[in-house]
């Protein structure tokens, strides 16, 4: 038994690629040394900005002898044949097995292999992995033809036993292992000799390296945290940029400064993403005021002058990037207070797609439709078109162009100092929310308002020039516009029919764009247009009418069921996440106006409840039971049996009540469903369970007397139209 | 060396640091260019299989980076300085780090980071792996191990370093406004400053880059630049005044130049729509393979007799 240890040392490798491939190094190489049967107690591993390291526990000396039986050709084959076996098998004719089976005799071969060093192995396996290693990206340097990340110059390969270590024989590209090392680049030059991994991490220490990336990672946490504290102030948390941080350093130094009073003004975020996105420091807060008063930097090493010289250099760089950015502040200030006219003239050669045209025809895509929503919504019409306009104003700012990710954040500054309201400052900058399934969903009115149409005009556009998701692949991350308005919807409880055809902005759109795609595609021409205008405003009046037969209107007409069913779906996902499954769901879908989301869901939920209880999984069966024999004798008599049950033909007690229960129900139930109380309607319903139950124990219903059966069976029938009033029962499985 | 005073004790620190590793120490290319990679030097010479060395100052131009001198430190020309080795020896970063002690960088006070930046030239057709190197937070070089230019694989890889010369002077020096950064040495009678010497030819390039170019005379240069290039890299190699065998490789790659900054002016102009950018972008990478592919065709590209 040994302990293998193993270092790749090359020059800096990037932060985001350092843990995947410290991974990837331990999967590869244990993967390996199994494979080849070699075993092994712990495995470990460890990277740094300049190595990889990988330390084995408790590895096999040897791979173990094997030997392999090969059934080969029968006795008497050609020997050609006979040859062939002996090449592939390696052994020689003498000695081979014959034996008697079921078919005649059969040759066969005894492989023995013997087992292999454990060095031997080790540098094998090494040789693979370090030629195939799955880098992002890869260069070659040099006259070499070996790839790695950066190039690399030095291999540790040790096994360290009892007696000592030794290193394992291993050359790559002209690359020679050994035990030799470096620390530190600056704090401790020159070559280090390793005898184990103790040794190794101990000698490292020494020379400035600390090899464990939590450990780093850790030490600027606590550091960072420290020196906040000691100021009276706190650090603002940035897992992603400390586990990045932590990645650029062999020995972190953690050092404070100070942002130029003159910058102070900035607006929070600006201050913040300048530091992290180009200096990579993390933002200190005052927590009395809120404001980001100061800078967290971490330095990749110790000084004589205790970081003095690292930190007034990096204050000096922060000045000038901040100065960068009060530049861009004020240019932009300027043209939003006189309007933000520029900007929005500017969106006009920015394209957002190039079969949906420019920035700006999409503002004014989402401004109309905006004006259209905001009556449902419950926002001021005029607000939400204001807001629809400035909303992508920020774009062609100079703050947005350096910083893209503060996107809609300056738009909100821009719009207050422009004067508008805050309402629609707000709007601007909360139009792109929701981005994912946990963010914050806006409930002011009018940002509702602009985020759904924002997102709709985004779906039905894409829709209409049929670049849909398609498996994994939904580069314009429709997937997550649709669970947006699902979300704005829901959470805001907003009463809208998607897709119905008396909106005649979201129709007008549709042909727009479906009419934009065929003259892309085949030169239509401008009387298509005005056609299509025509066809926008007077949509059901001409949908049968002789415009119905362009291909254009088909294509129009097709768009909605499959941009419908693709909100479905995504709203399937988003219930499976509440526990509803998705029977239920589709019991709900199959009923009228399931583009309204917020009521399929308030149905959804209201059936799901009420599946929950016995009386609803027993109603269930109950009207199962009246759906098939009803389905039999309809298919058997070929009538459909709805014609009004009289209670005068009932003969027996069940009956006659079912009856009595069935008029006293009903109404109270169509009531409910006319207000939309599905929980009542569904209780309500559940009180008929008894009857129908006791119904059908005490009566036949294929009685001898043709007009007894014929009104059981439309007795039936006014079950089960009652049951599908409220849900599709039939589509609810079990 | 004394620690520097002024901007040129920079570049002539590195000059002479350069100079004593084995570089070649070569003049700036006497063209309009975006960058140092631009010079034939690099771009040409990074190709092919033989050896190269050569270090030089590099004026550059940016016309979207005009600030009529006012910034403290952006503009619309200033200059690189350009190392490039073919093949990448294996202590480039350490001879890196060298030639910062050169310029007075104490890398015992001061905090080196090499931090993740790939190379790309949409324009050359050209890309490397590397990182921009940082000393106390500012990013001072460029260090790239070139993999393709021109579209073809590089093979040696060359090692290219490139520094912002004013910035890292000014770092060096402790000045904050680029313009008053010392030129010459101070204390002279004819002691200048970088702005004595270019705040007015900044406000002027810059009313010109962005107000005041001929568009129109700009979109035809461009168009007869890609032609003459194409057409000079047309003829045969076998020159009829001479009878030998002539590539007009280097000829075609000024057209290439040209073409490029003249886009560059377009852009700043603002007459060029983002689609259209990515059209001209390709256009001029096309030249630029082009004249990659005929400098493989030359001696300095490898190209020998066939035996």
């Amino acid at each position: 038994m040994s302990d293998l240890l193993i270092e790749l040392f090359s020059e800096e490798i990037p932060a985001r690629m350092q843990a995947r491939a410290a991974e990837d190094l331990k999967r590869l190489m244990t993967d390996g040394l199994v494979e080849a049967g070699l075993t092994y107690a712990h495995a470990g591993t460890m990277v740094t900005p300049r190595r990889m390291t990988l330390a084995l526990e408790g590895l096999t000396d040897r791979s173990p002898d094997t030997v392999e039986e090969r059934k080969g050709p029968k006795v008497g084959a050609p020997d050609k044949a006979i040859e062939g076996f002996l090449r592939g098998a390696g052994v020689a004719r003498g000695d081979l097995d014959v034996r008697d089976e079921k078919k005649g005799q059969v040759y066969y071969a005894r492989i023995q292999r013997k087992g292999r060093a454990a060095p031997d192995i080790v540098a094998e396996v090494l040789e693979r992995t370090i030629r195939n290693f799955p880098w992002p990206k890869s260069m070659r340097w040099g006259e070499g033809s070996l790839r790695w990340v950066r190039p690399l110059h030095r291999i540790v390969c040790i096994l360290t036993g009892p007696e000592g270590h030794e290193v394992v024989p291993f050359e790559v590209d002209g690359l020679r292992a050994g035990d030799v090392t470096e620390g530190h680049r600056f704090m401790a030059p020159g070559e280090i000799r390793v005898t184990g991994f103790e040794d190794y991490q101990h000698k490292l220490k020494r020379a400035f390296v600390m090899l464990d990336p939590v450990e780093r990672a850790e030490t600027i946490r606590a550091d960072a945290a420290n020196l906040c504290f000691a100021a009276g102030l706190e650090i603002v948390e940035d897992a992603g940029l400390l586990s990045e941080v932590a990645g650029l350093v062999e020995w972190p130094v953690t050092l404070m400064g100070r942002i130029d009073a003159q910058f102070l003004d900035l607006p929070p975020e600006v201050l913040q993403t300048s530091m992290r996105e180009h200096q990579k420091f993390f933002s200190v807060r005052d927590p009395e005021t809120g404001r980001i008063v100061r800078f967290v930097t971490v330095a990749n090493r110790e000084t004589a002058d205790d970081g003095a010289t690292i930190l007034n250099g990096n204050q000096r760089v922060l000045a000038a990037r901040l100065a960068d950015a009060a530049f861009f502040w004020q240019n932009d200030l300027a043209v939003a207070k006189d309007g933000m006219g520029a900007w929005i003239e500017n969106l006009k050669s920015v394209t957002f797609h190039a079969k949906l045209g420019s920035e700006a025809d999409r503002v004014e895509r989402i401004a109309a439709l905006a004006r259209e929503l905001a009556p449902v919504v419950g926002a001021d019409a005029d607000q939400a078109e204001q807001a629809a306009r400035l909303a992508k104003a920020d774009l062609t700012s100079e703050m947005v162009y350096e910083f893209p990710e503060l996107q809609g954040i300056m738009g909100r500054y821009y719009a207050k100092s422009a004067g508008f309201p805050d309402t629609v400052a707000d709007a601007v900058a909360e139009h792109y929310a929701p981005l994912g399934p946990s963010d914050m969903v806006p409930t002011a009115p009018v940002s509702v308002t602009v985020s759904l149409a924002e997102k709709l005009d985004k779906l039905i556009g894409f829709w209409a020039i049929d670049e849909k998701p398609t498996g994994s692949k939904d580069p314009f991350a429709l997937r997550r516009a649709a669970l947006g308005v699902i979300r704005l919807l829901l959470v805001n409880e907003l009463r809208l029919r998607l897709f119905n055809a008396t909106n005649p902005s979201l129709v007008e759109m549709r042909t727009d764009l479906v009419v934009r795609e065929r003259e892309n595609v085949l030169g239509a021409i401008s009387d298509a247009i005005a056609a299509a205008k025509e066809y926008g405003t007077q949509f059901s009046g001409h949908l049968h009418g002789d415009l119905a037969s362009a291909d254009w209107v088909d294509e129009a007409v097709q768009l909605y069921p499959d941009l419908l069913a693709f909100f479905h779906d995504r709203l399937k996902v988003h219930l499976r996440d509440e526990g509803i499954p998705h029977d239920v769901i589709d019991a709900c879908l199959a009923m009228p106006n399931a583009d309204d989301l917020t009521l399929l869901v308030k149905r959804t939920r209201a059936l799901a409840a009420f599946l929950k209880t016995d009386d609803g999984t027993n109603l269930v069966q109950g009207f199962k039971r009246a759906n098939n024999i009803l389905a039999q004798a309809e298919q058997k008599d070929g009538v459909e049996y709805s014609f009004g049950a009289d209670a005068k033909h009932a003969h027996t007690d069940e009956e006659r009540a079912l009856f009595a229960a069935l008029d006293a129900q009903e109404p109270v139930i169509q009531k409910a469903m006319a207000e939309e109380d599905f929980t009542t309607a569904m209780t309500t319903l559940a009180l008929l369970r008894t009857p129908i139950d006791a119904f059908f124990e005490s009566v036949q219903i294929n009685a001898d007397n043709q007009i007894l059966r014929r009104n059981r069976l439309n007795l039936l029938s006014r079950i089960r139209d009652l049951c599908l009033g409220v849900a599709d029962l039939t589509r609810i499985e079990g | 060396m004394a620690k520097p005073t002024c901007f040129q004790d920079v570049i002539l620190a590195l000059q002479d640091y350069w100079g004593a590793t084995g570089c070649a120490v070569l003049q700036p290319y006497d063209m309009e260019v975006g960058a140092g990679t631009f010079h034939p030097a690099t771009t040409m010479r990074s190709l092919g299989p033989k050896a190269w060395a050569a270090a030089y100052v590099q004026p550059s131009r940016r016309p979207t980076d005009g600030r009529y001198g006012d910034s403290p430190n952006r503009l619309q020309h200033y200059y690189q300085y350009q190392v490039i080795i073919k093949p990448s020896p294996p202590d480039l970063q350490a001879l890196y780090l060298g030639s910062l002690r050169a310029i007075g960088i104490d890398t015992d006070l001061h905090d080196i980071r090499f931090v993740e930046d790939d190379w790309e030239s949409p324009t050359l057709g050209a890309w490397g792996l590397g990182w921009e190197v940082w000393c106390d937070g500012m990013e001072v070089s460029q260090f790239t191990y070139f993999q393709q230019v021109g579209g073809h694989d590089c093979h040696p890889v060359s090692g290219e370093l490139t520094y912002g010369l004013e910035r890292l002077a000014m770092y060096v020096l402790g000045v904050d406004h680029v313009m008053d950064m010392p030129f010459n040495k101070p204390g002279h009678p004819q002691s200048l400053t970088y702005g004595d010497i270019f705040r007015e030819a900044e406000a002027q390039y810059a009313r010109f880059n962005f107000d005041t170019a001929d568009t129109n005379v700009l979109l035809r240069h461009f168009e007869e630049a890609e032609a003459e290039c194409a057409a000079l890299l047309d003829q045969p190699a076998l020159d009829p005044r001479t009878g030998r065998r002539i590539v007009m490789a280097l000829p075609a790659y000024d057209q290439c130049i040209k073409a490029s900054h003249v886009f560059n002016l377009l852009d700043a102009r603002g007459v060029i729509s983002v689609t259209e950018r990515q059209a001209y972008i390709g256009r001029v990478r096309a030249l630029a393979k082009q004249c990659a592919d005929a400098f493989l065709m030359t001696e300095a590209g490898g190209w020998a007799e066939p035996a």
